[in-house]
């Protein structure tokens, strides 16, 4: 091949732009662990990141059926859409979906509710436990960078050792595109194809390639109350306390997450246009604005990750 | 020009990296008030008065401990004229296998020096290495300016201390980068103040002696290529990932190989050779799920659909036959070893190139660089921990490898440890280290 076709070839190949590198990239990854793994799984919680990441799979082995299946750890405090949608996505796709529910590790006495009625924390042990006993050895999830400081420091291909933890010190180097996922029996990788999104890609690559997502992401009107500056839906998690009014309101997600800690935003934004201005707009970060998880303390989510949590 | 710019910072330590990093971010307006409340909040919490940027980065509890970094991380900023994936990676030389990984990727490197401090010895080193990856374009930051000439009776003094000291940095760093090959187009130097915002997002008034563009403008306007590859010399290189069979009744017969395109670029049409085995066979189609592409180049993933029934699997590399690569089963290599335990003659290890990883034993040892020197020493017993050095390396399955120099995905490798499996080196096929000890690359 001469050097002119190569150059001419070049010319005019403007579409492919940052998302188009992005999806490439996601693929990619899907691919490679495709190849090297005995037996993925894909983390599935109904939210709009790892609704993206399964429309990345799905396409990165299309026309063959997806490799893998899905795990979701539902903590028993999930909004009812976000169930509904992920079972309308399995059947849709003709999936398979392990469940871990940490309702089932209360019940026998596994795990003990927390004094204040968190239930994420308490997905480690579930979920680590289904990763053990379906002897999975890859673990894709929807985890972004932008998302946390201590996320920033992810490896795309982040080793785990036996218990399921993160040493942020013993990380890998990654380099290149060279993916390198060698692991002891026992131990498995978490891999992140979303690694370089933000949220703002997110919601483009949404709009772009019209992903349906759980209908919470989009403005409702929705019986809530305040707590902590954050609207909170009524559920089994409990709610609302004494002084915390139940009003109805226009209101939307920015993330998925418990039911109990995850809170909903006032908003009008009804479509993924209004929403994409919207986040683009705003002067919060989805976690700070939504999420009490991650306000615990400043190292919040690197406490949890070491333990084995996402 | 290409809507992204994949860039990484380095330096040593305490040269103000994470501030300088924060400050790109506060001053881009990629931080939000929430994550601007926690900064200010712990900031008070350690008794300071003005909010520290460098926590916007340095997350980890250790970090904050020790107010270092210890980890890459990676940061996404945006200004309307483009978007921004920033490596931050840390000084310590304990972690230069970070500003390896973090580099390996990046069409630009922001090296941070001390204005105070001058062109050190981390400085070197770090050049060297990114002399040696092929690091497109440098930018060297020349930091904390406004602590220079403080004991300066005059303003007019002071600036005139500062242009002297910046000039004198700019001079050394300039030959320095000749003499690791880049030439002067593709090397800015900058003064800056991370802490005071000076030259990064625009022009300071402090600096009448520097007339060029902020470090941002710079950003925003650098050209780059958008594959990253390093060059266009070399033709279509298509490492296979994965054969797509479906089995389907929709698609019984449906047999497609996946993989994203490392260099060059395919049409169907396009006579191909497939490495190692030398069979040729045309393309058929470029298959996407979004349809068929009529061409594609570098850097997307797509399934190619041959016109005839080869025998084709993982690792192979399908390539243009006019310029494709000789697979080698025994080649000369230049590495950075990373691993904890040093590297001897007759080590056998893991080697991963493109998509395949097959068994390598390591032949000799014949030269160990010397960052300080610019040079080589023959024939060490052993390569440690950030050593760069050149190795003869055998596989037991050939690779289809271009030189590193024409392109940085097919003249890539990695070395693992087979037990472990860990990452012990970053390797580069062929010659690269002569080339950065005469200065011709």
């Amino acid at each position: 091949m001469t050097e002119a076709t190569i150059t001419e070839r070049s010319v005019g190949l403007s579409d492919f732009d940052t998302l188009a590198a992005l999806e490439s990239e996601a693929i990619h990854i899907f691919r490679e662990v495709a190849g090297e793994f005995e037996r993925p799984v894909i983390l599935f919680s109904g939210g709009k990141d790892s609704t993206v990441l399964l429309h990345l799979a799905l396409k990165a082995f299309w026309p063959a059926p997806l490799p893998f299946a899905l795990l979701h750890v539902d903590t028993g405090h999930n909004l009812p859409e976000v169930l509904d949608f992920r079972d309308r996505v399995v059947e849709k796709y003709g999936l398979r979906l392990h469940v871990a529910s940490v309702e089932d590790y209360l019940g026998d006495g596994r795990l003990t509710e927390r004094p204040d009625g968190i239930r994420n924390p308490l997905q480690t042990v579930p979920l680590l436990d289904s990763i053990g006993a379906n002897r999975f050895d890859a673990v894709f999830g929807g985890g972004r960078r932008d998302e946390e400081r201590s996320r920033a420091k992810e490896r795309i291909f982040s080793l785990r050792n036996a218990f399921g933890q993160w040493d942020p010190k013993r990380q890998r180097p990654e380099l290149w595109n060279l993916y390198n996922g060698r692991h002891a029996p026992g131990e498995h990788v978490r891999v992140f194809p979303l690694s370089n999104w933000t949220e703002l890609d997110i919601w483009r690559y949404i709009a772009r390639e019209n992903v349906e997502l759980a209908t919470i992401y989009y403005a409702h009107q929705r019986p809530v109350y305040q707590r902590d500056g954050m609207w909170m839906t009524p559920g089994v998690w409990g709610g609302p306390r004494d002084g915390e009014v139940l009003e109805t309101r226009s209101v939307r997600y920015r993330t998925v997450g418990d039911g109990s800690t995850t809170g909903a935003i006032l908003s009008d934004a009804a479509d993924n246009e209004a929403i994409l201005a919207e986040v683009a707009a705003s002067r919060l970060t989805e976690r700070g604005a939504t999420r009490g998880d991650d306000r615990v303390s400043e190292a919040a989510m690197e406490d949890r990750k070491r333990e084995g949590y996402f | 020009m290409s809507d992204l710019l994949r860039l990484a910072t380095a330096g040593s330590v305490d040269d103000g990296k994470s501030t300088l990093v924060g400050r790109l971010l506060y001053d881009t307006k990629s931080v939000l008030a929430d994550q601007i409340d926690a900064v200010t909040r712990a900031s008070v919490d350690k008794g300071l008065s003005t909010p520290d940027l460098s926590l916007l980065v340095d997350g980890l509890r250790a970090e904050r401990e020790q107010g270092i970094t210890i980890d890459v991380a990676y940061r996404y900023f945006a200004t309307p004229r483009r978007s921004f994936v920033l490596a931050d990676t840390p000084g310590h030389v304990q972690y230069t296998r970070n500003t390896v990984s973090g580099a390996s990727t990046a069409q630009l490197v922001i090296l941070l020096v001390d204005a105070r401090k001058g062109v050190i010895e981390q400085t070197r080193r770090h050049a060297a290495v990114l002399a040696l990856l092929g690091v497109p374009k440098l930018v060297l930051a020349v930091n904390k300016v406004d602590l220079i000439g403080g004991d300066e009776p005059s303003e007019q003094a002071q600036q005139a201390a500062a242009a002297k000291v910046f000039a004198e940095i700019s001079a050394e760093f300039s030959h320095l980068t000749r003499t690791l090959g880049w030439s002067d187009e593709d090397v800015l130097e900058i003064p800056v103040s991370a802490l005071r915002g000076d030259n990064i997002a625009t022009r300071s008034d402090k600096t009448p002696y520097y007339s060029g563009p902020s470090l941002i403008e710079h950003l925003e306007s650098v050209p780059v290529d958008a594959d990253n590859s390093g060059t266009h010399a070399v033709g279509l290189r298509f490492p296979v990932q994965y054969v797509i069979r479906p089995r389907t009744p929709e698609y019984p017969d449906y047999r497609g190989y996946a993989g994203q395109i490392a260099a060059g670029s395919v049409a169907p049409g396009d006579e191909v050779v497939v490495l190692p085995s030398g069979i040729r066979t045309t393309i058929e189609r470029i298959d996407t799920p979004d349809g068929e592409l009529a061409v594609a180049q570098a850097g997307r993933s797509v399934t190619l659909v041959l016109a005839d029934d080869v025998d084709i699997s993982r690792g192979d590399t399908i390539a243009s036959p006019g310029d494709a690569p000789e697979p080698l089963d025994t080649f000369d290599a230049t590495v950075c070893w990373l691993g904890d335990k040093p590297l001897h003659p007759g080590a056998r290890l893991l080697l991963k190139h493109g998509t395949r990883t097959t068994q390598a034993i390591v032949g000799a040892l014949t030269e160990r660089f010397d960052e300080q020197r610019l040079a080589a020493e023959p024939n060490p017993d052993s390569l440690a921990l950030n050593d760069i050095g050149r190795i003869s390396v055998r596989v037991a399955e050939p690779i289809a490898a271009d030189d590193y120099r024409a392109n940085r995905h097919t003249g890539s490798f990695l070395l693992i440890d087979p037990a472990g499996g860990n990452t012990l080196a970053a390797g580069l096929v062929g010659d690269v280290l002569t080339a950065v000890e005469v200065g011709t690359t």
